[in-house]
């Protein structure tokens, strides 16, 4: 059962890492630009030392997190709407500790999605306290951030995943 | 092998142990917690709840205090008429509205007798009411955020003390005065108090969808003391009760002069009666001054109003709404069953327990059976609505209470006891000791139609030796009984804060899941909002700097201000930004003389703070919030008076 499970879970996030492709093409240069630079970082980076990529510069596109999100599915399409809604979320209960382009107290969403599952991503908003203590990249991130949490800002699944989608347009 | 038999004698132990432990409780039954299984009833393990809650007043601290039980631990202070530097009530510009009254603002009071919002005479948990008795305030407390949301001054009124007890379907809280005035007040000789002062019955109604109070009327009556009261229930629904003392109109030497009198009066009040009047135009309006203090959680803001008239209503305009039972002795104590048939008169000088039957007493109103009038008010004849007497039962009966199985519980101030008797037998059952001197006693729900008569808890007036020695000043002791069984059983002492004289309880399930978590920022209408970084900002307005600043784990937002000046008055408007359960953040302000803030997650309060030096001074936050609580802080630059340099503010530049 396990097994069969895991083969389809790897499925899965294969036919998602697939789709994520042709979306990038819509989304036209810019995320591929972006995402290129940060690949050819983080590979020296890795030669030299493996161990000095800091928690928020590490790749990892398996990884779902633990909380209420178990599997989500991206369309290839931005949803405007959703984003708007995002966007006006994240100004009012993220911006507090979040830059879009920089580190503040906690680290920029800007490219979130090339070193994170979308569940990864909304299970950090939605359950920070299980995620900081139990998730191994949630863990190694409050320390690079200094011991500092990431607060619950008590957002439901759908302002989550209207974050998420306005995080897919950074 | 070792381990084991180590193991087996340690078992063999307690079993021995717990052998003994049996044959000293039987061998002697006032052995106390030790002697049997007291300890396990009171002990709620670590993680787990209590099954009730209990609301203490708080006496000369004029707060509420927030107890479990049966563990006897406390979880709050609900600062209601008081000042409380520990959050700001009172300090922050949000609160000072609640405590202003017609004598201006007052951080103080005595609070006296809490009493539970009811639906058909049953606990419903909504809002826990209190008085406040030496400047007349009633106050309403929502169980849900565990504030004080609402505060409004009783005109005419003196020693506010029959209060506030609620009518069972929360239409009225009501409110007598024990200190009879002159109605309006005016200079006039003290010595003429008889004939002339009066006693204001108020009768303030309940909004019941919000709660809001509003005084409905007020009756006039003679000047006696009314010392305590209580709502009919069931088949006394529409009625209220209140006890009198001083008929003797003495305005001197009470101690003596208004002992005078074989007997004082229950005064039976048929509210439905006036209250039918009052809306076919009757009773007076007449000019008062007095303050309606409402928060309003939208906003997080309290305002006060004052109000400029009140409608009195003298009972002899309403023939049929008021009469007197005669009642021994200075009765203190006026508590109605849960039938809503018997009527207690605690007598406090007297040796036996009057009870009053509601049935008697309107067929002697019915057959005119009078006994003379007190200023035009019937009184009806003693013998004639007396449903029985408790024969000598102790010493200074104070109050009573009922467990909804046919028995009562009444305290006994002098000889310091608690005493079960039978309603209708009238028979004694059983007597504890209280240590020492008990003043209330509660059983939750123990005044209303459906009690819970698990356990019961008696307020003393005096500690001496009950706990560690702390001085001449030491808080009063409680203990809590189990009455379950047919012999109540004493399980637990604990101290209590302030004078708390009556409390309420009620079962946790009624309230707990309803208890609020956080205020949510998306419904913040508080005018000086800073919810998102773009609000945060410092403006001048002449001498007045307004700073709109949030907060969340770590830092505030903007954490360094640059151009306020000595001579300034600098308003901190903090937002907690935090929409967790449990992240409070505090804010505390270098020589500020009033207090801290201790803003809740997504609330907003303001603290007010006139520099008078030169120089950077520290502001930093109060609630250990997280690991880098330490780093929460922030400067403020005050430079000289004529200075110009420009209002300015940052974060992390």
């Amino acid at each position: 059962m396990k097994l069969t499970l895991k083969i389809i879970t790897v499925l899965f996030i294969s036919l998602l890492v697939s789709c994520g492709g042709k979306e990038e093409k819509k989304e036209e240069t810019n995320s591929f630009q972006k995402k290129a630079p940060t690949e050819q970082k983080a590979a020296p980076k890795a030669e030299k030392a493996e161990k000095v990529v800091k928690a928020s510069e590490k790749i990892d596109l398996t990884n779902k997190g633990i909380g209420p999100i178990k599997s989500l599915e991206l369309p290839t399409d931005i949803d405007q709407s959703m984003v708007a809604k995002g966007e006006d979320i994240y100004k009012k209960m993220c911006t507090a500790c979040h830059r879009v382009d920089k580190k503040f107290i906690g680290p920029a969403p800007s490219g979130i999605l090339e070193r994170r599952t979308p569940e990864w991503v909304m299970n950090m908003i939605l359950n920070p306290e299980e995620m900081t203590q139990s998730d191994p990249l949630a863990k190694e991130l409050l320390i690079e951030f200094n011991g500092s949490p990431m607060a619950n800002q008590n957002l439901t699944e759908e302002e989550a995943r209207a974050v998420l989608e306005y995080f897919r347009t950074l | 092998m070792m381990k084991n038999k180590f193991k087996l004698s340690i078992g063999l132990m307690v079993a021995a142990l717990a052998f003994t432990g049996c044959n000293n409780s039987s061998q002697t039954s006032n052995k106390g917690a030790l002697g049997s299984s007291a300890a396990e009833k009171v002990f709620v393990a670590p993680g787990e709840h209590d099954s009730h809650y209990a609301f203490l007043s708080g006496g000369y601290s004029g707060n509420l205090t927030v107890y479990g039980l049966p563990s006897g631990r406390m979880f709050k202070e609900i600062p209601v008429f008081s000042q409380f530097p520990t959050n700001g009530y009172g300090y922050s510009e949000e609160t000072k509205p609640m405590l202003e009254t017609s004598f201006g603002f007052v951080p103080w009071d005595d609070s006296h007798h809490p009493d539970i919002s009811q639906t058909n005479g049953e606990l419903d948990g909504r809002w826990v009411f209190i008085n406040g008795n030496n400047t007349p305030r009633i106050a309403r407390i929502s169980l849900t955020s565990f504030e004080t949301e609402e505060i409004i001054e009783v005109p005419n009124s003196a020693g506010n003390h029959s209060s506030s007890f609620i009518t069972e379907n929360t239409e009225y809280v009501v409110a007598g005065t024990r200190f009879s005035v002159p109605v309006p007040q005016r200079d006039m000789s003290i010595k003429d108090y008889k004939g002339n002062f009066k006693g204001a019955l108020t009768f303030i109604s309940v909004d019941p969808e919000h709660g809001h109070m509003d005084i409905k009327f007020q009756v006039l009556m003679p000047g006696f003391n009314y010392d305590l009261s209580h709502p009919g229930r069931g088949k006394s629904h529409g009625w209220f009760f209140f006890t009198t003392y001083n008929t003797e109109e003495a305005n001197s030497l009470l101690e003596v002069n208004a002992s005078q009198n074989d007997k004082d009066f229950i005064a039976a009040i048929n509210w439905k009666k006036i209250e039918e009047y009052v809306n076919n135009g009757g009773g007076t309006m007449m000019p008062a001054n007095y303050a309606h203090n409402l928060h309003d959680e939208a906003t997080h803001t309290a305002t006060s109003t004052m109000k400029k008239e009140v409608r009195v209503v003298n009972p002899s305009e309403v023939p049929g709404a008021v009469y007197l039972l005669p009642t021994p002795k200075s009765p203190h104590g006026c508590d109605v069953d849960p039938s809503g048939e018997y009527i207690v008169g605690n007598g406090k000088l007297s040796a036996n327990l009057t009870v009053h039957s509601f049935t008697k007493m309107l067929d002697a109103i019915e057959n005119k059976k009078f006994d003379g009038d007190a200023y035009g008010i019937p009184i009806l004849n003693f013998e004639d609505v007396l449903a029985g007497s408790v024969q000598q039962p102790g010493l200074g009966p104070l109050h009573t209470e009922f467990d909804g199985q046919g028995n009562a519980y009444t305290t006994f101030f002098i000889s310091s006891e608690v005493v079960k008797w039978k309603l209708g037998t009238w028979e004694v059952l059983d007597r504890k000791p209280t240590y020492y001197s008990v003043g209330h006693l509660t059983i939750p729900g123990g005044n209303s139609r459906k009690p819970f008569g698990k356990y019961m808890f008696a307020m003393n007036k005096i500690t001496k030796d009950r706990y560690l020695p702390t001085g001449p000043e030491m808080e009063h002791s409680a203990q809590l009984y189990d009455i379950s069984g047919d012999k109540m059983e004493i399980l637990l002492d604990f101290p209590t804060h302030g004078e708390p004289h009556y409390a309420a309880a009620i079962p946790a399930e009624i309230i707990k899941s309803k208890s609020k978590k956080i205020y949510r920022l998306d419904e913040n209408e508080h005018p000086r909002k800073a919810i998102s970084e773009a609000d945060t900002k410092v403006v001048r307005d002449g001498k007045n700097v307004h700073i709109y600043m949030n907060m969340i784990r770590s830092h505030f937002t903007p954490d360094n201000i640059e151009g306020v000046k000595v001579g300034d008055k600098v308003f901190f408007h903090i937002t907690n930004l935090e929409q967790d359960f449990d992240v409070p953040h505090g804010f505390a302000m270098i020589g500020a003389r009033n207090a801290e803030l201790l803003v809740s997650p997504g609330q907003t309060r303001t603290l007010t703070w006139e520099p008078q030096q030169v120089g950077v001074w520290p502001f930093y936050c109060t609630d250990f919030c997280s690991a880098l609580h330490q780093e929460m802080q922030g400067y403020v630059r005050v430079s000289p008076a004529d200075s110009d340099i420009e209002l300015s503010w940052s974060l992390g530049e």
